[in-house]
């Protein structure tokens, strides 16, 4: 069977037909098609449950590229299933609400389908894949679906804005976390996740530990919007507000989450797993709580609640690790406690995030703005959507009887424990946790009551409103209204829960902790005794409710934060900063100046090759060759070469230049006669008369030469680099010809020259016959150039004065040309470019 | 403008024949003295150049009308089918082969398929010259 490779490849594969099904049947929303999809494979993945509870995790493995070690592998542990479900499950609610929320005329459903199923279906490859390599795969597909989801509404500009920040964030972090897979790959040799756990041994003392470690968790904290990395997040809300609920709060966002409990078996247990995670997913929380309150956008709130909130759930995963380092006993009981409350919010914050989403968009779509201060009295209005929304916010906020309420009180239990802790060089630092925490849940109860109650209570503003708002339709309230029960539901009886999902997610974050077929008993219960944890939380209930009674007062003090020293301020700077450093950078040695590519080329090869010959110490070979005795004529005549070649450095006319040129060439050519070479002589003289007279015919059409004017600092650098060129190419044929290690082959030829080829004249033979193919070859660069000179010349011949019908060709060019400068878009850019 | 330049025309044609002739023997005796195609299409080139430059350009295409990027052209399809003969008698591409032969006028006679390949060359090198200098010139 291979019903999970399916599962994850049918949605990608019933994508294409989505475009097929939008275009042949008009009358019919397109989602309505979709909806069984998701359905159906939560049905599937829910069928895996009574497996896993068993031990048995269900593996299949599909060859990819095996001679590399990648395999398509999917497994189904605890984990898996958990992920899994909350993908279908929820993608399921999300897409039956998106055909209440999105107009089958107006928008181009059809691509927000495909773009919502490919982000499923890859998600999906995520938490089943077994291979890292394909994780990573998998990884990248939901990034890029995210980016298109995010820009759905493409031409605004906040859109295209915010996907390519979330674009570029996410990226950045996947890139680094392929490179700690590599780096993984590299400690054990598998990329099979599972074959790493096994071998978590090897990966803990290496050297690569700690960068694997970094990048990895760059990645994670990347894709989880974790502190710094957050700022993608709230951006990515101008997305429609059912990709929001789906991949911002419930499950894209999580995928980091998965990875850190997924590889808390292979680095869990170390200090810097504890501390990195645990320290970060706590300042995630504090910031992202103390940034909601300040939002005055319904869906920003929420942004920056699941920024949070998905700090409490890492840090919930790194003060859990700490049971690997005391491994199974009772001494680890309160850390496995502290990974069971992760996993239970987890589950909590997907049903309430995802209701609260959905509460929003049919806020959003009644009333027509999300803007709490123009937001009011809805309560009377929307009365349904008002009570999701008290079921959610209440959740969120930790109240009781709600879900959020327990995993809340876990969380304090979790901190709490962290705080007692005596390793990791704990020391009195870790009464800070529990603070932290608890300043955090106050933020946290603020927003969420003012969430409701800004939204839905006090006066009602209804002039201000675009739209009257009356209740949203039925088929947008079901959604919400399955997770807000789910709230309801794991609020009263969370054992359901921790039964079927939370104890097997255990089992497979802390696999060496259970045999198989055991499970870890997880018992979570209401009321456990007046502890500190329950004072923890009348504390927030009391001092958040006296904070936000009287949040006019202290919300000025928001206004006073610098602006300048936020995250996006920084962002967009540094954005600015290197498109501008960057901009200079090549401005500074593209400058379109021949002379100045001239002075690079030369310049690096003056360094490279002079490098090189005093590296190897190849100047030790200069003279140690044998030379043959210089003749009188060998001295005149490099005495009248070097005359001429000097002279045509001084000419000042352009006919002295070629006439001592050409002098060079004829001399060189009586070189050739003096070293015996009658057919180079001869071919050399018969060159240079033919380029002499090209010469003369191009130059008699140039104007008279003029003094160059050109700095004292320009012509001091030519004349430094030509005679270091000079310099370096004369040792180099130096110490080449002293160095000569073998014989020359040019002994077989005059032996073989008639032989063989049948001629007394070697060089001919060796032209025509033992290397003909470079005279072939030689003659066909011949052809080329000739036809390149005729072309050209007759090309321009044409150009210059083209032919009518050419002529009204071009002109209508042009015309295209300029209006499309007046096009707003185009002539801003050539502004921007004006400008830089 | 061409002003009353007889002994000019005069030497050249002269010339321009004997230089014929003798880049005709240089490429002939290329095998086994100094020359060959290359040196002897350059001068070939260079008669006609000689009589383009007494006479014009024009007197030249009537003398001889040729299209010089055909000349390109075929010298280097010799060029090419010469090395690809070499696949009919099951061997390499561009091998040679050469024999003396006795023929009637001739007498003992080296004959080399090496030749052919060096006819091709010396085509193209004529066609090549002729079709700069004359487009250069024609232009200016």
């Amino acid at each position: 069977m291979v019903l999970l490779h399916i599962a994850i490849l049918l949605p990608f594969a019933y994508a294409v037909l989505v475009p097929l099904l939008y275009k042949s049947i008009k009358r019919i929303h397109t989602g309505w098609f979709v909806l069984p999809i998701p359905v159906l494979l939560f049905l599937l993945i829910s069928s895996h449950l009574g497996d896993v509870r068993q031990g048995i995790i269900s593996s299949y493995s599909w060859p990819w590229i095996p001679s590399l070690g990648l395999e398509f592998t999917v497994y189904a542990d605890g984990l898996s299933i958990l992920f899994a479900m909350l993908i279908t499950g929820i993608g399921s609610l999300v897409i039956l609400y998106s055909i209440f929320y999105l107009s089958k005329t107006k928008e181009a459903i059809h691509q927000f389908y495909v773009y919502l199923l490919m982000f499923m279906g890859a998600m999906l490859g995520v938490v089943l894949s077994d291979n890292l390599i394909v994780l990573y795969g998998f990884w990248e597909l939901t990034s890029i679906s995210s980016f298109l989801l995010i820009a759905f509404w493409y031409e605004r500009e906040k859109s295209r804005y915010g996907a390519l920040k979330s674009m570029l964030i996410t990226m950045f972090g996947g890139l680094a976390m392929l490179a700690g897979f590599v780096m993984l790959y590299g400690m054990t040799g598998t990329f099979s996740i599972r074959g790493i756990i096994a071998d978590a041994a090897a990966v803990t003392g290496h050297a690569w530990f700690l960068p694997a470690l970094i990048l990895i968790l760059l990645g994670a904290f990347t894709k989880s919007a974790q502190f710094p990395f957050h700022i993608w997040l709230p951006d990515a809300m101008e997305a429609p507000t059912p990709v929001s609920a789906y991949l911002h709060s419930a499950t894209m966002v999580k995928a980091g989450i998965y990875l850190a409990a997924r590889l808390t078996p292979v680095f869990g247990g170390t200090a810097e797993w504890f501390w990195l995670i645990m320290s970060f997913g706590l300042i995630t929380l504090f910031w992202g709580s103390i940034s909601a309150v300040k939002q005055t956008d319904l869906k920003a709130i929420l942004a920056y609640s699941t920024v949070s909130q998905l700090g409490l759930i890492m840090s919930l995963i790194g003060i859990g690790s700490a049971a690997l380092y005391y491994g199974y006993g009772t001494t680890s009981q309160p850390y496995v406690a502290a990974m069971t409350a992760a996993v239970f919010h987890l589950i909590n914050h997907a049903t309430f995030k995802g209701s609260l989403f959905m509460v929003t968009g049919i806020v959003d779509l009644e009333t027509g703005t999300r803007d709490i201060r123009r937001l009011g009295g809805l309560a009377s209005l929307m009365p349904i959507t008002f009570t999701f929304a008290i079921i959610g916010a209440f959740s969120m906020a930790g109240i009781p009887p709600f879900n959020g309420f327990l995993s809340k009180e876990m969380f304090f239990s979790g901190v709490l424990n962290a705080a007692r802790m005596d390793i990791f060089i704990m020391g009195t630092w870790g009464v800070l946790i529990p603070v932290i925490a608890w300043i955090a849940s106050v933020f946290t109860f603020i927003y969420s009551f003012i969430f409701v109650f800004h939204t839905f209570t006090g006066k009602r503003k209804a002039g201000e409103l675009p739209k009257v708002p009356r209740e949203a339709p039925l088929g947008m309230l079901i959604p919400p209204a399955v997770l807000a029960s789910l709230v309801v539901i794991f609020g009263l009886f969370p054992n359901l829960v921790s039964v079927s999902l939370i104890e097997p997610a255990l089992a497979s974050i802390f696999p060496q902790f259970v045999m198989p077929g055991e499970q870890f008993g997880v018992h979570i219960t209401h009321w456990h005794g007046p502890t500190t944890e329950v004072l923890m939380t009348i504390g927030v209930v009391v001092i958040g409710g006296l904070l936000f009674w009287q949040f006019r007062r202290w919300q000025g003090l928001y206004g006073r934060l610098p602006k300048k020293l936020s995250l996006n301020a920084l962002y967009d700077g540094g954005l600015r900063g290197l498109d501008r450093f960057s901009a200079r950078v090549t401005r500074g040695y593209m400058t379109g100046s021949v002379r100045d590519y001239l002075v690079y080329i030369f310049g690096f090869m003056i360094a490279v090759v002079g490098y090189m010959l005093f590296r190897t110490d190849a100047l030790r070979y200069i003279g140690q060759g044998s030379y043959a005795e210089i003749t009188i004529y060998d001295a005149a005549l490099a005495a009248v070469v070097m005359a001429a070649a000097i002279a045509s450095l001084f000419a000042r006319e352009r006919i002295a230049l070629i006439i001592f040129t050409g002098s060079v060439g004829y001399l060189v050519s009586l070189f050739f006669v003096l070293f015996r070479a009658p057919d180079l002589a001869l071919t050399q003289m018969v060159v240079e008369t033919v380029s002499v007279a090209l010469f003369l015919l191009c130059f008699y059409h140039l104007p008279k030469l003029k003094q160059e004017v050109s700095s004292r600092r320009v012509r001091i650098g030519n004349l430094l680099i030509s005679i270091g060129v000079g310099l370096i190419v004369t040792l180099t044929a130096l110490a080449a010809s002293g160095a000569r290690l073998f014989d020359s082959v040019s002994e077989f030829y005059v032996q073989n020259s008639f032989e063989l080829g049948g001629g007394h004249n070697i060089v001919n033979v060796i032209l025509v016959d033992f290397r003909g193919f470079d005279t072939m070859l030689e003659i066909t660069v011949l052809g080329i150039a000739s036809l390149g000179i005729f072309t050209m010349i007759k090309l321009r011949a044409e150009m210059l004065n083209p032919p009518a019908a050419l002529r009204g060709a071009l002109h209508k060019r042009g015309e295209r040309a300029a209006s499309n400068t007046s096009d707003t878009d185009t002539a801003k850019r050539r502004r921007n470019h004006a400008g830089q | 403008m061409r002003g009353n330049d007889v002994i000019v025309r005069t030497g050249s044609k002269w010339l321009s024949f004997i230089i014929i002739m003798f880049s005709f023997f240089i490429f002939m005796s290329g095998h086994n003295n100094p020359g060959g195609g290359f040196i002897g299409g350059l001068m070939a080139a260079g008669a006609l150049v000689l009589v383009a430059v007494a006479f014009g350009t024009k007197v030249l295409y009537r003398l001889l009308p040729l299209n010089y990027r055909l000349v390109t052209a075929a010298g280097l399809l010799i060029a090419v089918l010469t090395g690809v003969g070499s696949f009919i008698f099951d061997v390499p591409f561009l091998t040679h082969t050469f024999g003396i032969y006795h023929l009637p006028i001739l007498g003992e006679t080296e004959l080399a398929t090496a030749t052919l390949f060096d006819l091709g060359v010396y085509l193209t090198v004529v066609g090549v010259t002729m079709t700069i200098i004359l487009t250069i010139g024609e232009d200016v």
